[in-house]
């Protein structure tokens, strides 16, 4: 019995010992595409991207190429990683935030989590597109439009309330649960109040909008004529004309003016953690990414708007100057739950 | 120690003390959860908790809870019959196939759904979906469990009278119905932790309330304590189906080995037969299939790259074998001590193992990231902690496997083994493990099978510089690259396919009547 006790714990202590080869074996085949943070001379820049990887995967080549320091995307959703950075607290091994809207960004921001950034930085993208507090900086902007099939609507509305008019009754589309709709209920919110979001998205349901997957599928319907308007993001009309060229596109963008809540302008942007293991590589890439090279990127090949001056704007859309959008504190954005509650409330979220 | 002890007498401490080893990994979340949870008092859990709201949220959930798991269950089941007790043609691939829809993620499923029928939303479109993608988590147990029947029970009832499909159900269905209630509280609990069809098919569960706290709140607090009521929930389902399946009552009494069990002829009812599995093959796994080739002929995001492909591949198999393995490795000790024996540190140690699987996986990938950054730093983002959090999120389905199987296996023989002077490990060694292997195979395949398309936990976790075939048709979609998706959505296909296919030849899940000629 005690023999075969002491023959058990040895077969035991086997089988760990096993398992943990394995398992550290594996680690180090898995790790193996990247460094190490304290293998020695090469930096390695840990980068958290909200942003798709497979999007700007192309321009951090142009960094690494450029700065000879390596990075490391780790990419997922924006909401996640802002989650995943404030459980990791001190310890995160994070050095950038690179996050796809301004909420998420004002979220980490709250907990101090973010290092302040230098005016040299700073002072490159408007106030208007910046933390106030220097925490993070937009990186490239997008607008809120209403995309609409001009062979439905010879004259487009000028305002968000334009859509309530009862004579497009059945003719709307929407994502209910695309982000961007969600940040321009909460830029409604935030402008309108509590009242006045409930009574224009009241008066949006009475006028039978139809629910669509997301903004492209959106797009795509208005094009097609099967429905005439839907409030999206501008980039979606030229990705589309990108990709079929522009004689084959009917739909066009119509910019909302005068502070009109449909006009929202939001930003993706990045933070520098406090706890930053490689602070100056990752002020190198912040500034490459508010430089010349990364903002046409942006331009070309999101199509979305540069924000620093001197960069233009994709081809055929209207210069982020001559926009009127609504003024509004991007952090304030941060207030998601109360409109996804809204939402709810007045039965647009679900079903 | 000349007295033969019986194996009932008290639980060998060379299991309990894996098993309890177990049961404090899969209880790591609470950690993080009670942490969270109480970082704003107790007054704020308070509120959170008792709002009218939350117990509608709850009871929108046990509904769709109910109707998944009565569809798997119903559909599960009769799959099983099937494909392992009667003369179904082509059964080794139905066998193999029936258990790939486990490999689809269910937004991809549910976003193919939807966008073919946008009326579909709702209750209904979640429904649909959950069903056709957890079935296999009672078709594999039950298909496994009824390959192990003696037919000498069968014969007997045969023998009385009763028409062959009179004896499927009453004698053989009967006999594993703790397969069947194992499986049933998987999907019961993979029901209420789904995210990813519920939230395309904008049915508001309870599951959306703690992805919203993440997502749109950026509360992590509020997350943990309503998370904390799924932990309830997910208990009372645990203890409810550790009483209804009681003590195990059928076992067999006969040799250790089963005999070649004898297929039902199934005679002219062979096309419903097949077109049975074949309507259900074509709703779960074609549907999406079909759709993925669409997207990927419409071509226009379809830069074919294989090398990354073959890295997604690599990397995939990497981290959900290591997840597989060290599941199994901790699900065995307590799989083969709940079968036998129901004091209750066995109980509390099993049922600890459920929890996880009936959380959002978002928070255990968060639970995990708190412990990785107070506790395991040096495997932070490395291999070893995906496959730690694979564990937690998947140990009851190698648990419920093992335990099904060793609780079919006669205790005679492991009290034979004893008196014969084998220790209780060289006995759960020889004796046990080998009676119960189709069991152990069947638990490593869904575990194999559900942590290839798993996505949160990974994403979060991933050793940086690897990228999983789940993460990369995730990146994709993301954008609306669906031709450039479509590629690692069929490989994840084809890859789920394997585990099945490998651990049914190892374990011979099917090999006595296919001797039979009844496999092309």
């Amino acid at each position: 019995m005690k023999r075969s006790t002491r023959q058990g714990l040895r077969k035991l202590a086997a089988l760990t010992a096993a398992c943990t080869l394995f398992a550290s074996g594996c680690s180090d085949g898995g790790s193996s595409g990247g460094g190490d943070q304290s293998d020695g001379d090469a930096t390695t820049l840990t980068v958290y991207s909200g942003r798709n990887v497979e999007l700007i995967e192309p321009l951090v080549e142009i960094f690494e190429k450029e700065s000879g320091i390596d990075v490391e995307l780790r990419g997922g959703g924006t909401p996640e990683l802002a989650a995943q950075i404030l459980t990791e607290g001190d310890n995160s091994p994070a050095d950038i935030f690179f996050a796809q809207d301004a909420g998420a960004l004002g979220a980490v921001a709250k907990t101090g989590q973010f290092e302040k950034l230098p005016a040299d930085i700073i002072d490159l993208v408007p106030d208007t597109y910046r933390a106030a507090d220097s925490t993070w900086v937009g990186t490239s902007g997008r607008s809120r439009v209403i995309v609409y099939n001009p062979d439905l609507v010879p004259d487009p509305p000028t305002e968000i309330d334009g859509l309530l008019d009862p004579q497009w009754k059945g003719q709307l589309g929407f994502a209910p649960t695309n982000a961007s709709w969600h940040s321009f209920v909460t830029a409604l919110r935030l402008l309108r109040g509590e009242d006045g979001a409930r009574d224009w998205l009241e008066r949006f349901i009475a006028n039978e909008p139809q629910a669509y997957e997301n903004n492209a599928v959106v797009r795509d319907a208005v094009d097609a004529g099967d429905i005439a308007m839907g409030p999206i993001n501008h980039y979606y009309l030229y990705e589309l004309i990108d990709e079929v060229g522009a004689d084959k596109v009917t739909a066009k963008n119509q910019f909302l003016s005068g502070g009109d809540p449909g006009g929202l302008v939001n930003v993706a942007g990045v933070g520098i953690l406090a706890s930053a293991p490689h602070r100056d590589a990752a002020l190198e890439f912040v500034r490459f990414l508010l430089g010349a090279e990364a903002q046409e990127y942006f331009a070309t090949a999101t199509f979305e708007y540069p924000l620093v001056a001197g960069v233009d704007p994709p081809e055929g859309v209207p210069s982020l100057d001559s926009l009127e959008p609504p003024e509004i504190d991007l952090a304030d954005l941060d207030s998601l739950e109360e409109t996804l509650d809204l939402l709810a409330e007045v039965g647009l979220l679900t079903r | 120690m000349a007295r033969l002890r019986s194996p009932r007498d008290r639980a060998p401490v060379l299991l309990l003390i894996p098993a309890v080893a177990a049961a404090i990994v899969a209880l790591l979340p609470l950690w993080y959860l009670i942490d969270q949870a109480t970082s704003q008092g107790f007054g704020a859990v308070w509120d959170e908790i008792v709002q009218d709201r939350t117990l509608w949220l709850v009871l929108r959930s046990l509904g769709l809870t109910a109707v998944v798991t009565t569809g798997c269950v119903v559909i599960g089941v009769i799959a099983a019959v099937l494909v392992v007790k009667t003369s179904l043609p082509g059964r080794r691939i139905w066998h193999v196939a029936l258990t790939v829809p486990l490999a689809i993620p269910s937004y991809v499923a549910a976003y193919t759904w939807v966008s073919w029928r946008p009326e579909i939303a709702g209750f209904g479109g979640a429904a649909l979906v959950l069903t056709l993608g957890s079935f296999p988590y009672v078709y594999l147990p039950v298909a496994s469990a009824l390959s192990r029947l003696d037919p000498a029970t069968e014969e007997v009832a045969t023998s009385l009278g009763l028409a062959p499909w009179r004896v499927l159900l009453t004698v053989s269905v009967r006999q594993v119905r703790p397969a069947i209630g194992a499986g049933a509280l998987l999907v019961a609990l993979y029901v209420l932790s789904d995210f990813g069809a519920v939230g395309t098919m904008r049915y508001e569960a309870f599951s959306w309330v703690i992805y919203g706290a993440f997502r749109s709140g950026f509360n992590p607090a509020r997350a943990a304590i309503l998370a904390c009521v799924l932990v309830a929930v997910a208990a009372v389902f645990v203890a409810a189906e550790s009483r209804l399946r009681g003590r195990p009552s059928f076992i067999r009494l006969g040799a250790g080995a089963p005999r070649p069990q004898q297929a039902v002829a199934l005679g002219r009812a062979t096309p419903v037969a097949l077109g049975f599995t074949t309507a259900v093959l074509a709703l779960a796994l074609g549907f999406p299939v079909v759709n993925l080739a669409i997207w990927f002929n419409r071509g226009l995001s379809a830069d074919f790259d294989l090398g990354a492909i073959g890295s997604a591949l690599g990397d995939t198999l990497l981290l959900s074998a290591a997840g597989a393995l060290l599941t199994m490795a901790l699900a065995i000790p307590v799989g083969a001590l709940a079968a036998r024996r129901r004091g209750p540190l066995v109980q509390l140690v099993e049922r600890a193992t459920y929890i996880g699987h009936g959380l959002p996986a978002i928070v255990i990938a968060l639970s995990m990231v708190f412990v990785g950054v107070h506790l395991l730093e040096p495997i932070y983002q490395r291999t070893p902690l995906v496959a730690l959090a694979y564990a937690v999120l998947f140990l009851p389905l190698g648990v419920g496997a093992v335990r099904g199987a060793v609780e079919q296996s006669p205790v005679v023989l492991e009290e034979v083994g004893r008196s014969l002077g084998y220790s209780p490990m060289a006995v759960l060694r020889r004796i046990t493990l080998r009676l119960a292997a189709p069991g152990v195979a069947a638990g490593t395949a869904l575990v194999m099978l559900t942590a290839v398309k798993e996505l949160p936990a990974t994403l979060l976790l991933h050793p940086t510089g690897s990228e999983t075939l789940a993460m990369g048709l995730w990146s994709n979609t993301n954008i609306g690259r669906y031709a450039a998706a479509a590629p690692y959505a069929a490989t994840l296909v084809l890859l789920a396919s394997v585990p099945t296919l490998v651990l049914t030849r190892m374990s011979r899940t099917l090999a006595p009547n296919d001797a039979g000629g009844l496999t092309p």
